[in-house]
């Protein structure tokens, strides 16, 4: 199944965007028109070339039904360059269909950053862009790797970026909401570096070889202390990331201080990364350990829905309503992966998308609201529907969108993991459903409160201009889209997820 | 005394015959350009002649200095550190009026003390190099006799250094007395069945050389000296003087150390003695040295002093990798001092730059908005920073990797995960001066704005950039930076060299 043109097209989708934003911050003038312009293109051409081997791939491969089967070759293309070969480390990319769909989504969320700062970033634009550009490669950077080493790499590549944007582009409290932001992601991160080291010491102890390929450390036998140990120590870094309930602190203020394309990275992709992490990496290398662990996973998963969600509904600040919302919604991405079903995982993987699309068009949403009032304040809001209707109907469809309504792929996907977690845990079930309970109430209460009822202020608002337009409603086309017809999405992920499933099982039986 | 030992000691020769020059030169010319083309060319000569002689193997001369490709790596590492700091020094020094060249006397003084110190293997040698480096640095760190603090900063140096050599001495003679050996390389092994004295001896020594390395507790001198010396003069000591002790060290226990899995072989080897104990005193000095630098480098608003904090727990780090005590741990500590090496050095240079001719830049309010003033030496600091803090695309991470590496290939779990903790707490503090230099900044001038303009490093184009850096001190500090990020992308040939170098060293 190899991509014709060579598996070096892989490179591509981190050199070009890393090659946008140094270039873009080296010739970039002040007023940005040119930096904006590349990154815009340089994730637009990620796009495309996610697309053309999106078709690709799906004109070869048919998989029909959910069946777990055995994961043969997993991989549609895959690069390997040597890097640092003494230490056994190598500049090695895998493309399979889970990393394909995130590789898309990283491309369309990009070009929606780098369209929701178009006017509202004015000052250092050249370096805003970098900095865009910086951690769009990390990001795909972690999508694609598959030696260990390389994707602790990019997985600390993604924070100094992001840091930079909240710190340097966000509102009122962003030096304290950038600080937290990096403390907890860089200790997380450092754990799993030590859980990694640990396990291609163990790995070289027991074979000789010193190697940080996913494929080679896959089935190193540790004891089962041991693997609790690293497993956990991947589990910090990924759960700080996605985040799982006690360690979301980080999240609310950095999604709400940082700017609007800081805010829709980190909730459209950034998030992900956490999910990717834990289906790449910590339950294929311990799948025993993660068997052992899921029970705690999955309550975590359930605390995080049920505490995101009320917490959501008590804000009132419009972004830290959509930031906690966020906690609510991936506490399903970890609910899914951790029943370890074939629908419950596939559903954490499109809930993974559909939550990046939808909560990024959110973000921009707000945004663009807070670029024409200055205020986020929900109390100061109210009645806005009848001056802007084109943003009230987005903000209507994005609200429902938050709910799970039919007709939305956040339904499809919520519905696969509550279906997939039955079998699992009827009492896990039951509680993350009252999740969707609440998320009626904030979602509703987001939306009327600023758009409907009498204007509690007199607010003078333009209407969406045609970029703001087209970008929303082509998110909400998207989630409407994939919403009647998830299939291509399924299709593409669901060999990885049956892979992954196949190990767990294997796991059980040995 | 034969020729063959002379050649073999070439470098220190053209190093001794050097400084008499520039102390010539300076004292009957007063010319700084002279003294500093002389002092680059005894460095240069004294770099290429280790390197030549890298290739010749191991031998000894005089029965008190050995040389073998961790030496003559030391060397270059020594020598090109000072040659760092010249260029540094010369581009502050030419700003201040009546300078004659007599500092770079002192300074290639010290480097050849610092040369002796790493190829030591005996009492005498050691003491002679490390009273050779020591002394010469009393007078680069009161060099500034106008600033109170400078004088301070030697006085307490003075103090301090000398103190710690009547330990060292002191332990050196119980030692002595105790084993009736002077070799450095049976200190390490020293201990079983002797005693109180030898191991007394050995703590002694242990001290004074704690307080070379300023790893808590023997750290106080730390941030006093470090303010109060010129800037390159700091980035001298942070480097240079603790990169020789940390090679002496290296070479003395790794005998000891090698094959026998670190701390726990060496436990095993004196279970029961006080000496057994020496490996957990390591331990807990390291863990107190990255736990004490950087708790107190995060209230620091002194650019210098918050880097003497870190350094004593870089000091920290390169003690875990010590601890591993494999072939491997070896070639964790020569990489990670290079890349302390460029990046501390690099660090300093860039202050040297900001500073005038009288005080350092030092307080954290002086960076504010660098991005814009200066951008070339903002982003060379920010470079330098990251890479103290172990991020990708810098030197750093990799240090921390391969020094994780082998501190967990020997199983020292708690110090791996310190070291991940204080790994996280120092970015914190470099992420501080980072965002101040980049905060106030508002975007590239309209009218001035051209990187390409600016590429001629502080052309002076950009408004407030008046200063002009020097071009070779420039061209040192781009060449610092793209070691740096070089060896964050590319680390595999140097690691690769290092181990060529360690295995036929060990």
């Amino acid at each position: 199944m190899a991509v014709s043109g060579g598996a070096w097209v892989l490179s591509l989708f981190i050199f070009v965007p890393l090659a946008a934003g140094l270039v873009s911050w080296a010739l970039g003038r002040s007023n940005g028109g040119f930096s904006r312009w590349l990154t815009l293109a340089a994730n637009l051409f990620n796009l495309c070339l996610a697309a053309v081997l999106w078709l690709g791939a799906a004109g070869t491969v048919t998989l029909p039904g959910l069946t777990p089967s055995a994961a043969g070759s997993q991989w549609m293309a895959e690069l390997s360059w040597p890097w640092i070969p003494g230490l056994g480390i190598g500049f090695s990319l895998g493309l399979d269909g889970l990393s394909l769909t995130m590789l898309a989504l990283t491309g369309l969320l990009g070009a929606m950053a780098v369209l929701s700062g178009w006017t509202g970033i004015r000052e250092r634009v050249p370096f805003f862009h970098m900095n865009l550009g910086l951690v769009l490669a990390g990001i795909n950077g972690v999508f694609l790797a598959t030696d260990l080493f390389l994707f602790v790499f990019f997985w600390e590549l993604m924070l100094i970026p992001m840091y930079f944007l909240i710190d340097l582009w966000g509102h009122e409290n962003r030096h304290k909401a950038a600080v937290k932001f990096f403390l907890f992601t860089q200790i997380g991160g450092l754990l799993m570096l030590v859980a990694v080291i640990a396990l291609v010491v163990l790995h070289a102890m027991a074979s000789g070889t010193w190697t940080f390929a996913l494929k080679d450390l896959m089935g190193t036998v540790v004891s089962p202390v041991v693997g609790m140990l690293l497993m956990l120590g991947f589990f910090a870094a990924f759960a700080v990331k996605l985040p799982a309930f006690p360690l979301h602190t980080w999240l609310p203020d950095a999604h709400t201080e940082a700017p609007t394309a800081g805010s829709v990275i980190l909730a459209g992709l950034l998030l992900k990364t956490g999910g990717y992490g834990l289906i790449r990496f910590a339950v294929p290398l311990f799948p025993q350990a993660s068997r052992a662990f899921a029970p705690v996973a999955i309550a975590l998963a359930v605390a995080g829905i049920v505490y995101g969600g009320v917490m959501a509904f008590s804000q009132k600040d419009m972004k830290r309503v959509v930031a906690y919302t966020s906690v609510s919604h991936l506490g399903f991405v970890l609910l899914g992966l951790y029943a370890f079903t074939a629908q419950a995982v596939s559903g954490a993987v499109l809930q993974m998308v559909s939550h990046g699309i939808s909560t990024g068009a959110l973000f921009m949403l707000v945004g663009t609201l807070q670029d024409r009032i200055h205020t986020r304040e929900l109390d100061r809001m109210g009645g806005l529907w009848a001056q802007v209707p084109r943003m009230g109907a987005a903000a209507l469809v994005l609200s429902m969108a938050l709910v799970g309504l039919p007709g939305l792929v956040n339904f499809v996907s919520e519905f696969l993991v509550l279906v997939g977690t039955w079998p699992v845990s009827p009492v896990a079930t039951v509680l993350a459903g009252l999740g969707l309970v609440v998320a009626t109430i904030y979602a509703l209460r987001l939306f009327q409160s600023a758009f409907h009822g009498a204007p509690r202020e007199k607010w003078t608002l333009t209407d969406l201009d045609p970029r703001e337009t087209g970008t929303l409603f082509l998110a909400i086309a998207l989630l409407v889209f994939f919403g009647l017809y998830p299939l291509p999405i399924l299709h593409m992920v669901q060999q990885s997820v049956s892979g992954v499933l196949a190990l767990v099982s294997a796991g059980g039986s040995v | 005394m034969n020729a063959s030992d002379l050649v073999g000691i070439l470098p220190l020769v053209i190093l001794a015959v050097g400084s008499l020059l520039v102390l010539f030169a300076a004292a009957f010319t007063r010319s700084l350009p002279g003294s500093f083309l002389l002092t680059l060319a005894s460095l240069v000569g004294s770099i290429a002649a280790s390197v030549a002689l890298g290739a010749r193997g191991p031998f000894t001369a005089y029965g008190i200095l050995s040389f073998d490709g961790f030496v003559w790596f030391g060397f270059v590492l020594i020598l090109g550190g000072t040659l760092f700091a010249a260029v540094s020094s010369w581009a502050v020094l030419r700003r201040r009026a009546g300078e004659g060249g007599d500092f770079f006397f002192l300074l290639l003084l010290s480097a050849l003390g610092a040369c002796v110190l790493a190829a030591s293997t005996a009492f005498a040698s050691f003491f002679l190099g490390l009273e050779l480096m020591s002394v010469s640095l009393y007078g680069l760190i009161g060099w500034r006799r106008e600033s109170g603090l400078g004088t301070e900063a030697a006085i307490k140096y003075l103090v301090i250094a000398g103190a710690s050599s009547a330990f060292l001495l002191f332990g050196m003679g119980l030692f002595y007395a105790a084993t009736g050996t002077m070799d450095l390389a049976r200190m390490a092994a020293a201990g079983a069945g002797q005693g109180l004295i030898a191991p007394v001896g050995l703590g002694m020594i242990l001290v004074g050389v704690g307080f070379k390395l300023a790893v808590v507790p023997f750290h106080l001198w730390t941030p006093d000296i470090y303010d109060g010396a010129p800037a390159p003069v700091t980035g001298y000591i942070a480097t240079v003087s603790k990169g020789a002790m940390v090679v002496v060290l290296a070479r003395a226990f790794a005998p000891a150390m090698v094959g026998t899995g670190g701390v726990s072989g060496l436990m095993g080897d004196g279970a029961g003695t006080v000496s057994s104990a020496f490996p957990w005193v390591f331990a807990v000095i390291a863990a107190l040295s990255m736990f004490g630098g950087n708790i107190l480098a995060l209230r620091e608003r002194n650019v210098k002093r918050m880097l003497a904090y870190s350094s004593i727990a870089h000091l920290g780090y390169v003690l875990v990798a010590f601890l591993a005590g494999q072939a491997d741990a070896l070639r964790a500590i020569a990489f990670y001092l290079v890349v302390y090496f460029a990046t501390t050095l690099g660090a300093f240079a860039v202050i040297a730059e900001l500073s005038g001719p009288e005080e350092d830049a030092d307080d954290l309010d002086s960076y504010r908005g660098l991005a814009a003033r200066r951008p070339w030496l903002a982003a060379a600091l920010t470079a330098m920073l990251l890479s103290l803090g172990g991020l990708p695309l810098t030197a750093g991470f990799v240090g921390k990797f391969v020094i994780l590496r082998a501190g967990l290939g020997a199983q020292l779990w708690t110090l791996a995960v310190i070291l991940a903790v204080n790994g996280t707490i120092s970015i914190f503090y470099y992420l501080k001066v980072v965002s101040a230099m980049f905060r106030g900044y508002v975007g590239h001038g309209a009218a001035a704005h051209s990187p390409v303009g600016a590429a001629a490093t502080g052309s002076g184009a950009l408004a407030g950039a008046r200063a002009r850096v020097p071009l070779l001190a420039a061209a040192a500090l781009a060449v610092l930076t793209l070691i740096v990020v070089i060896l964050g992308v590319f680390p595999s040939p140097l690691l690769s060299f290092i181990g060529t170098l360690t295995t036929s060293g060990f």
